[in-house]
C-alpha cells in the first residue's frame, strides 16, 4: 500500500482574557484569596492587537516562518510589528467571537448570553468567512441579572467582556460533578476550538465533506458519572462542520496524542479502512495563564493568554502532498528506559538506523515546539532548543556528528519554539503546515515530528511516552506494475508443459 | 518547585529525618534548579507550597555535579545521564547549586 499523505493542517487561537481566571494557576489564587496576584494579572493583560502582532502568533498562523521568527529581536512581546489575524495555516479569533462560537456549538442549551452581547455578536460573526454560518438566536437570549441569580446559587460560570458579565455557562446536572459547570466551560471550549481550527481547513480548500473519520486528540474528557471521559469530541466537532460522511473518536495520550494521531491517521489510510481523515484538537482552559505567576513577577505581559487549535487532513497518496514515511516510527515501548537518551535513542536514532538513515539525514526536528519566552522565566528552559542538543549530543554519541558541530547542528535541524503551553498543542505537530510547505517549495526533503508525554501526571504510572514518526517528499505516484495478461498466459501455459514433462518422465 | 514534590519531600524528611535525607535534582536549567534547591533548604521563595515558612535544610545536589558523579557507577553514569552532560550548562548549574550549601 502506499504512505498517506499531509494534505491540510490549520492552526487557530482565541483570545480569551476573560477566561484566564479558569485556569489552574488563577484557581489556586483564588482558592486562596491571593489579591495581589489578581491586581498584577489585570495588569499584564494584553490587547488583541498585541495578541495578534505577537511574533510566535504570527508564526503560528502561518504568517511568517519559524526560520523568519528565529530572525526577530527578544522579547518577542515588545515593539512587535504590525501582523493579520488571518494567515497562510488559520485564524486568531477575538474573545466576542469565541464566546459566539462556545453558544453555536451548544446542543444542550447550556450556553445562555445577554441580549446586548448577541446583538453585537451576531454582526461579528456574519462578516466572519468561515463563522457567518453560525447565527445566534435573539429569542434565547437571558437577562444578565436571571444569569447573577445562578451564578449566587453556583449553579453557572460566567462569561465575561473586559469583566462585565455578558454569559454564563450553566451546569449540565445538579449532582454530577462530571457535568458540573466548569467542566462543561471546558468541554464547550474543546468543540469550539477545535469547530474553529477545523473551518480553517475548509479555508485552504478542503471538502469537509469527504472526510471519512476524525481523531480528536486533546486532553479533556467528557462524559457523566457513569463514564467519565467516554468521548466523543470528534463527532461531536464533527456535526458542527459537515463532515456527514465521517464517524470518528478520540484519542488520549497526554500532550504526545497529537503524534499518536498522526501516525494512526496514517495507518488507517495507509491500511485503506479511510480514505482521508482529520486530526483535530481544541483548546485547554487550565493551561491559562498557567506560568502567569513567574511572568508576572518578571514584569512580563500574561502570554498564556489564548486557547489554541489546530487540525490537519490525512488523505491517500495524491502523488504530490508529502507523505507520513510510517516504516520510520520511533516508539517508547512499555519495557524502554526512561533516561534522556535511552526516550532520544527509541524517538530518533533506532528508527532511522533500522531504515539505513542517519539523524543527519533528517533535515528538520519537530520535537515538543514550546514557545520558549513562555517557559524559560518559568524555569523549564528553552524545551525545543533542549530537545534539539539531546538530538545533537545522541549524533555525536553515535559518531554521526562532530562534537564541535553540535550548535551547528541545533540552528540548521531545529527551530525555534513558537507554540503555546497548551499542553498537546505543542506536540510536534504544529510544524506540519510549514513543513509541508518547506517540502513542497524544495527547501526541504524530510522532518520529524516527534511528541512527548508526561504520563505519570496522571498518578497511574510513572513510565514516560513519546511517538515519532518522519514527514518526507513524496516520491510520485508509482506506476502500479500492470497486470499482463498475455504474460501470465504464457506463464500458466509453461508451468502446465512443466508439470506434463515431470509426469511423462 | 511542583507543589506535590514538595509535600513529597516535607514527608520523607519527616519520616526519616532531615540529615537523612539527600535531594538529587535533575532540572534543565541553572535558576530553576537553584529555586528547587532554595526550595528544600531555606523554604518555598514563592510562599505557594508546603515548604513554605519552612526551613529543612536538606543536602541537595544536581546529578551533574561532581559530588554525584564520584558515587556513581561510571557505566550507568554514563548510560542515563551522559548525553545531558554534554547538552546542560553543568558548570553554571554548580555554580548556582553551592549557593545554597553551608
Amino acid at each position: 500500500m502506499s504512505f498517506a499523505v499531509v494534505k491540510a493542517a490549520s492552526y487557530t487561537l482565541a483570545h480569551t482574557p476573560d477566561f484566564i481566571p479558569f485556569g489552574s494557576t488563577p484557581t489556586t489564587a483564588k482558592a486562596r484569596d491571593d489579591q495581589e496576584y489578581f491586581a498584577a494579572l489585570k495588569n499584564g493583560l494584553r490587547s488583541f492587537d498585541d495578541v495578534v502582532n505577537y511574533p510566535p502568533n504570527q508564526c503560528y498562523v502561518g504568517n511568517i516562518t519559524p526560520h523568519q521568527l528565529g530572525e526577530v529581536a527578544q522579547p518577542w512581546y515588545q515593539d512587535a510589528a504590525a501582523g493579520e489575524r488571518t494567515g497562510r495555516y488559520g485564524d486568531i479569533m477575538p474573545q466576542v467571537e469565541f464566546y459566539a462560537l462556545l453558544k453555536a456549538s451548544d446542543a444542550f442549551d447550556l450556553v445562555a448570553l445577554t441580549p446586548e452581547f448577541i446583538e453585537v455578536a451576531n454582526p461579528k460573526l456574519a462578516a466572519h468567512p468561515l463563522l457567518k454560518r453560525y447565527t445566534l438566536d435573539a429569542s434565547k437570549a437571558m437577562a444578565a441579572t436571571d444569569m447573577h441569580a445562578m451564578l449566587e446559587a453556583h449553579k453557572a460560570e460566567p462569561l465575561k467582556m473586559d469583566g462585565e458579565l455578558v454569559g454564563i455557562v450553566k451546569q449540565a446536572h445538579d449532582e454530577d460533578e462530571n457535568l458540573s459547570a466548569h467542566i462543561m466551560l471546558e468541554n464547550l471550549t474543546v468543540k469550539a476550538t477545535g469547530v474553529h481550527a477545523a473551518l480553517c481547513l475548509e479555508a485552504q480548500g478542503v471538502d469537509l465533506s469527504e472526510v471519512e473519520y476524525i481523531i480528536e486528540c486533546s486532553e479533556e474528557a467528557c462524559g457523566d458519572i457513569n463514564q467519565r471521559g467516554g468521548g466523543n469530541f470528534a463527532k461531536a466537532i464533527g456535526e458542527m462542520i459537515g463532515c456527514a460522511s465521517a464517524t470518528g473518536s478520540d484519542l488520549r495520550g497526554f500532550c504526545a496524542a497529537p503524534a499518536h494521531s498522526l501516525i494512526h491517521a496514517a495507518a488507517l489510510v495507509k491500511g485503506g479502512a479511510f480514505k482521508s481523515v482529520l486530526v483535530v484538537a481544541g483548546g485547554a482552559v487550565a493551561k491559562l495563564g498557567m506560568n502567569s505567576r513567574e511572568h508576572l513577577a518578571k514584569d512580563m505581559p500574561v502570554l498564556e493568554d489564548c486557547l489554541a487549535g489546530f487540525a490537519f487532513l490525512v488523505t491517500e497518496n495524491d502523488g504530490v502532498s508529502p507523505i507520513v514515511n510510517t516504516d520510520i516510527i520511533g516508539r517508547l515501548n512499555v519495557g524502554a528506559g526512561s533516561s534522556p537518551q535511552a526516550v532520544t535513542s527509541a524517538l530518533v536514532s533506532e528508527p532511522l538506523n533500522a531504515v539505513g538513515r542517519k539523524i543527519t539525514d533528517i533535515d528538520r526536528y519537530s520535537a515538543e515546539m514550546q514557545n520558549p519566552e513562555i517557559t524559560k522565566p518559568a524555569g523549564a528552559g528553552d524545551v525545543p532548543e533542549a530537545n534539539f542538543k539531546m538530538i545533537a549530543a545522541l549524533a555525536v554519541k553515535e559518531g554521526q556528528l562532530e562534537r564541535k558541530d553540535l550548535l551547528s547542528f541545533v540552528k540548521n535541524h531545529g527551530m525555534p519554539g513558537f507554540a503555546l503551553t497548551q499542553g498537546h498543542i505543542p506536540s510536534g505537530v504544529p510544524y506540519l503546515g510549514h513543513g509541508r510547505d518547506a517540502i513542497m517549495n524544495g527547501e526541504i526533503n524530510s522532518f520529524m515530528v516527534i511528541g512527548k508525554g508526561s504520563l505519570f501526571l496522571g498518578r497511574m504510572t510513572n513510565l514516560f511516552d513519546g511517538i515519532s514518526t518522519v514527514v518526507e517528499k513524496n516520491p510520485g505516484v508509482q506506476e502500479a506494475a500492470g497486470f499482463d495478461k498475455d504474460e501470465a498466459r504464457r506463464l500458466v501455459a509453461q508451468a502446465m508443459q512443466d508439470v506434463a514433462a515431470r509426469l511423462a518422465e | 518547585m511542583d507543589l506535590e514534590n514538595q509535600k513529597r519531600i516535607k514527608d520523607l524528611a519527616e519520616t526519616h529525618g532531615n540529615e537523612n535525607v539527600v535531594v538529587v535534582l535533575g532540572g534543565a536549567e541553572a535558576e530553576a534548579s537553584g529555586l528547587a534547591a532554595e526550595t528544600v533548604t531555606a523554604g518555598d521563595p514563592t510562599f505557594a507550597g508546603p515548604l513554605a515558612g519552612v526551613q529543612l535544610g536538606l543536602s541537595v545536589y544536581h546529578i551533574t555535579e561532581e559530588a554525584v558523579k564520584e558515587v556513581v557507577n561510571s557505566d550507568v553514569y554514563e548510560e542515563q545521564v551522559g548525553m545531558m552532560e554534554m547538552v546542560l550548562p553543568v558548570e553554571e548549574i554548580a555554580s548556582e547549586m553551592s549557593q545554597f550549601r553551608g
